[in-house]
């Protein structure tokens, strides 16, 4: 089990606890679950805001979190049916991508054109986490609707690195790696349409995982692109992330692409701890070449444990992976520039009126929507509408399905060969924030490792590897799994984790430096 | 300024015109096509929805297993086959009415193809008229223009949105061109339209309501010369929403294209406006092939799967086709061909029947229909099973006749006394005086009073001229202003003569 010097309850040490080992000390009444959120609000105080600050939230949501907190408690302190019934994570708080809509808080996607809008519904997940008394602390930041892999696309400012306040801390779900690798929450919710749960986990060293496509409820998580989005888990530990995975998990009746099958035991997954005989399949064509050689370092030392572990290494070749990001970027934009339709100023949002004559709808929702979309939506919107046009259509998201068959085919060729695949997460560590900004292409290819899952919708996990040489910065290391068997990315992950943290003498983010002092300087207006 | 146009029978000489239709269908599901907001027609505006139809952001569609039920029945009795996959796609366009700013319907994979419907004339022949397919999409909002410009949106002050139709379950019929119709094409055009509304009518799919707009109909016009085989360029007159008002649509549209076609100018294509008003169309938007609405595949819905078992089973569920149900009818009723095409045609094949189930005659039943209440319907310009009059209410009539209470003259004033809601038959004959005098006491004395009035007739019946006995029938009536049973009186008369009948 993973520990941060945790033995104390005071303030500053419940927050270094994972969510397990919150649940432990909640269901024991070692503390109350308004202690325990009121300590991550405290965090979020302290290192969140400022000019400085890792500004991984957008919205802070201290009233209901800590009412909720207090109706555990409450139930707990009653005793009884109640108490006995409550989840095992019942008053352990949790952060919200701020793609998923939440009754009683803004959501905002990430963009002016929704802006201080409320969504008159809860998410299937966010429901499901009301259900199990999960304290929600408030709505992490993201590039706007998902759109990037750095964070800085987002209209209300970029989320910082945790590990440097310089760099970017993944996208698109920077805010809920941040704030998990910043001690702000033990876990929280992202959403993975090309990597947006796993790059930001790789770049921050924490877990993150996208689940087989249908296995988590996409209802509430604005769209994308819809065969590709996926909600998943964030968490700092494996264990943390199964256990928020099979809150979340399950067939919904509001997401007609949501598996009827029933959610695997995954806590029992990553509790297996042996990964003896398993076949472990490295992708020929996700590491090396274009990889920092820090990377291929800590992957390969991984590759090493593994086989330590009794795991049999084995080589596969899935070719059309080179095709993946050039078909991603046909197919997400193409669903996107007509998920994003809906976005005109008619019902709900931002409305913005043309200066001049004539007032028609035509032009109240053109000017809406070059006032409301950042620029990299525009980018998208404009190529996903190219892609689809007449005469284009065939040549463009035609052959970008057909590649995404081909991905498919190799995964399954993969598969026939190893029960699970792995692969660095991300080709680097954190860049520096602006470095790419003004460059889409070197932005999209991040996301290089992690699209070809999403293609073929079958489920991911990223872990910290560790540090790399050259920066002392986290490396992610990928899983992969055939569709429906999430279970064995636990299994293997929890396995890989544990021999990581013996090597590195402990959990990666243990390394991290102390945020407190770091948001003050040199900046210091907080 | 109206367009110019030829005569009907000048567009006929010279051209020979194709037809296309395309009628959209409202399904009469409890719940919409892709939410669980009912489904339900005249609600106050905007009640009728949730985040789902209002296209709020993350919302996801669910399918109506009934709506894809009812779109396979209405395959099924459209003669189609039924797709054993299929997909949806959206159809992307900006407009305030289409919450998402894409319609949800399906592109090149629908759930019914290649069917036929075969229609009836007027002249008794069958007319074929191919089905290319019936595909499933959702309904849009409805939009109220206010302000100076006549309810359009070109010159509207502020539009209203209705969002209660968004999300309604439609099944779009779409016919093949339809050629050789000749100079009954306005006629085979509401045939055809109101074969598809029987049809979804029978089925129980939907309430088949044209007037509230639960079937409407797209209707397509192309001439071409006499003998050639391309087609010319169609327009497409949207809304036509009431049978009389495809014919007049479709023949409008024939004279309107011959006109611009002797001009020599080309015909455009576009979609045209239809006005009850004027019986004539108007220029709407431009319809060309740049319209581009980036079709491409649902991402949110899984594809249909119609197994060939669930098929079958709902085939064995469908109702008597309308046409054989036709056939039946006519033989159990024993009605001639004219006779029953008059039926058909004034529309009262359903009353007639719920009329003999009631428990008049086949012959009862036409005779009130056909010669009272059609006639009425006619003056007051509804359907005839619109002007309401049960059944039972024609048995009760009949049956006051047939017992002797009142003649057919009075009969037909109980009816319009049933018509302005006076009551039952019974009741209005008691309030409006209208027995038939049975007692034959006054019956005798104005018998006495006629014989004494007419000597020589008297004499002529005595002598056994038993067929002059009409002048003094006459008389006695005409004496008790026409309350007497003539039948009753003609007995008394022979009676009082002493002479066998």
């Amino acid at each position: 089990m993973t520990e941060y010097n945790t033995t104390g309850t005071s303030a500053s040490e419940l927050i270094r606890n994972s969510a397990a080992q919150l649940a432990e000390k909640l269901a024991a009444r070692e503390v109350s679950a308004v202690e325990v959120t009121q300590a991550h609000l405290d965090r979020i105080a302290a290192v969140d805001g400022g000019d400085r600050g890792v500004h991984a939230f957008l919205h802070v949501n201290t009233e209901e979190a800590l009412a909720v907190a207090a109706e555990v408690d409450n139930i707990r302190a009653a005793g009884g049916a109640a108490a006995e019934e409550l989840h095992a994570l019942a008053g352990v708080p949790i952060a919200v991508k701020d793609l998923i809509v939440t009754v009683g808080q803004p959501t905002t996607a990430g963009s002016k054109i929704l802006e201080g809008w409320h969504s008159p519904y809860d998410a299937t997940v966010v429901k499901k986490l009301r259900a199990a008394k999960m304290p929600i602390l408030g709505k992490t930041n993201l590039d706007e609707f998902a759109m990037g892999s750095s964070t800085e696309h987002s209209a209300f400012g970029p989320t910082r690195n945790p590990w440097d306040l310089d760099r970017i801390p993944g996208g698109s779900g920077g805010g809920s790696a941040a704030a998990v690798a910043a001690f702000e929450a033990p876990l929280a919710l992202g959403t993975d349409t090309g990597g947006s749960i796993r790059q930001p986990g790789a770049v921050t060293g924490t877990v993150g995982v996208k689940p087989t496509y249908g296995g988590v409820s996409r209802y509430g998580a604005i769209a994308m692109a819809s065969s590709l989005d996926q909600i998943g888990p964030v968490s700092r530990t494996v264990l943390d992330s199964a256990l928020l995975h099979q809150v979340i998990g399950g067939h919904d009746p509001f997401d007609s692409t949501s598996l009827p099958d029933p959610l695997a035991d995954l806590v029992a997954a990553a509790c297996i701890g042996n990964i003896e005989g398993m076949k472990i399949g490295i992708v020929k064509e996700l590491h090396g070449e274009g990889y920092q050689a820090g990377v291929e370092n800590r992957f390969n030392e991984s590759l090493e444990l593994l086989k330590q572990a009794g795991a049999e290494i084995v080589e596969v070749s899935c070719p059309n992976f080179k095709y993946a990001l050039g078909a991603y970027y046909l197919i997400m934009p193409s669903e996107a520039s007509s998920n994003l339709a809906k976005f005109d100023g008619v019902r709900y949002g931002l409305r913005v009126l043309p200066e001049d004559a004539p007032m028609t709808i035509e032009r109240v929702m053109g000017a809406t929507r070059a006032a409301g979309f950042g620029d990299e939506v525009k980018r998208r919107i404009i190529l996903g509408t190219y892609a689809l046009s007449a005469g284009y259509y065939d040549a463009y998201y035609g052959s970008a399905q057909k590649v995404r068959t081909l991905i498919q085919r190799d995964f399954e060729a993969a598969f026939a060969k190893a029960d699970v695949l792995v692969s660095p997460t991300a080709p680097t560590t954190a860049f520096k924030l602006g470095e790419k900004l003004d460059d889409p292409l070197a932005m999209y290819l991040n996301d290089v490792a992690t699209i070809p899952a999403n293609m073929a919708g079958v489920p991911g996990l990223s872990l910290p590897g560790g540090l790399a040489d050259e920066d002392g910065l986290p490396v992610g290391i990928q899983l992969l799994a055939p569709a429906r068997e999430d279970a064995r990315l636990y299994r293997v992950g929890a396995v890989l984790e544990s021999l990581l943290e013996a090597k590195w003498g402990g959990p990666i983010l243990a390394s991290a430096p102390s945020l407190t002092e770091l948001v003050t300087t040199p900046g210091g207006s907080r | 300024m109206s367009d110019p146009i030829l005569t009907f029978d000048e567009a006929m000489e010279k051209y020979d015109p194709v037809l296309g239709f395309e009628v959209h269908v409202e399904l009469n599901t409890k719940t919409k096509m892709f939410s669980s907001a009912p489904n339900v027609f005249g609600d106050e505006p905007n009640t009728n929805v949730n985040e789902v139809d209002l296209g709020m952001p993350g919302v996801l569609p669910v399918l109506n297993k009934t709506a894809v039920e009812s779109s396979i029945k209405i395959g099924l009795a459209l003669n189609c086959k039924i797709a054993e996959y299929c997909r949806f796609a959206r159809k992307n366009y900006f407009y305030p009415d289409t919450p998402k700013n894409f319609q949800t319907s399906q592109y090149d994979e629908p759930i019914a193809y290649d069917g036929y419907l075969d229609i009836e004339l007027s002249d008794g022949t069958v007319f074929r008229v191919e089905i290319e397919r019936a595909h499933m999409e959702e309904d849009a909002g409805k939009l109220t223009h206010m302000g100076g410009s006549a309810g359009r949106i070109q010159g509207a002050d502020y539009s209203l949105v209705d969002y209660n139709r968004a999300g309604v379950p439609l099944v779009e019929i779409v016919t093949k061109p339809i050629q050789g119709a000749g100079s009954r094409a306005p006629e085979l055009a509401k045939a055809y339209v109101a074969a598809v509304r029987e049809i979804v009518k029978n089925l129980g799919v939907s309430d088949a309501r044209m007037e509230r707009g639960n079937v409407r109909c797209d209707a397509n016009v192309s001439l071409r010369p006499h003998g050639r085989e391309r087609f010319g360029i169609r327009s497409e007159t949207k809304n036509v929403n009431s049978l009389r008002a495809v014919e007049h649509a479709v023949r409008y549209e024939i004279q309107r294209h011959a006109a611009v076609l002797d001009s020599g100018e080309p015909v455009v294509q576009e979609t045209r406006h239809w006005h009850e008003d004027t019986r004539t169309t108007t220029s709407g938007r431009a319809k060309s092939d740049a319209d581009d609405y980036r079709y491409f595949p649902e991402p949110d819905l899984v594809p249909v799967v119609a197994s060939r078992e669930w098929v079958e089973e709902l085939r064995a569920t469908l109702p008597e086709p309308p046409a054989e149900r036709r056939k039946r009818l006519q033989a159990d009723w024993g009605y001639s061909d004219l006779e029953f095409r008059d039926v058909v045609n004034a529309g009262v094949m359903d009353e007639i029947e719920e009329t003999i189930a009631a428990g008049a005659t086949a012959s009862v039943a036409r005779k009130w229909w056909m010669g009272e209440i059609v006639g009425r319907a006619k003056n007051a310009d509804v359907d005839p099973g619109q002007l309401g009059v049960a059944p039972a209410t024609i048995v009760e009539l009949n049956k006051l006749v047939e017992d002797g209470k009142i003649n057919n003259k009075m009969a037909t004033e109980v009816l319009d006394g049933v018509l302005a809601g006076e009551g039952t038959p019974a009741e209005i004959v008691e309030k409006r005086g209208l027995a038939v005098v049975s007692d034959d006491g006054p019956l005798l004395e104005a018998i006495d009073a006629a014989l004494a009035a007419q000597p020589d007739v008297a004499n002529k019946i005595r002598g056994g001229k038993v067929q002059a006995i009409g002048a003094i029938v006459g008389g006695v009536m005409k004496a008790t202003r026409g309350q007497a049973d003539a039948g009753r009186v003609r007995e008394l008369i022979l009676e009082k003569l002493g002479v066998e009948a």
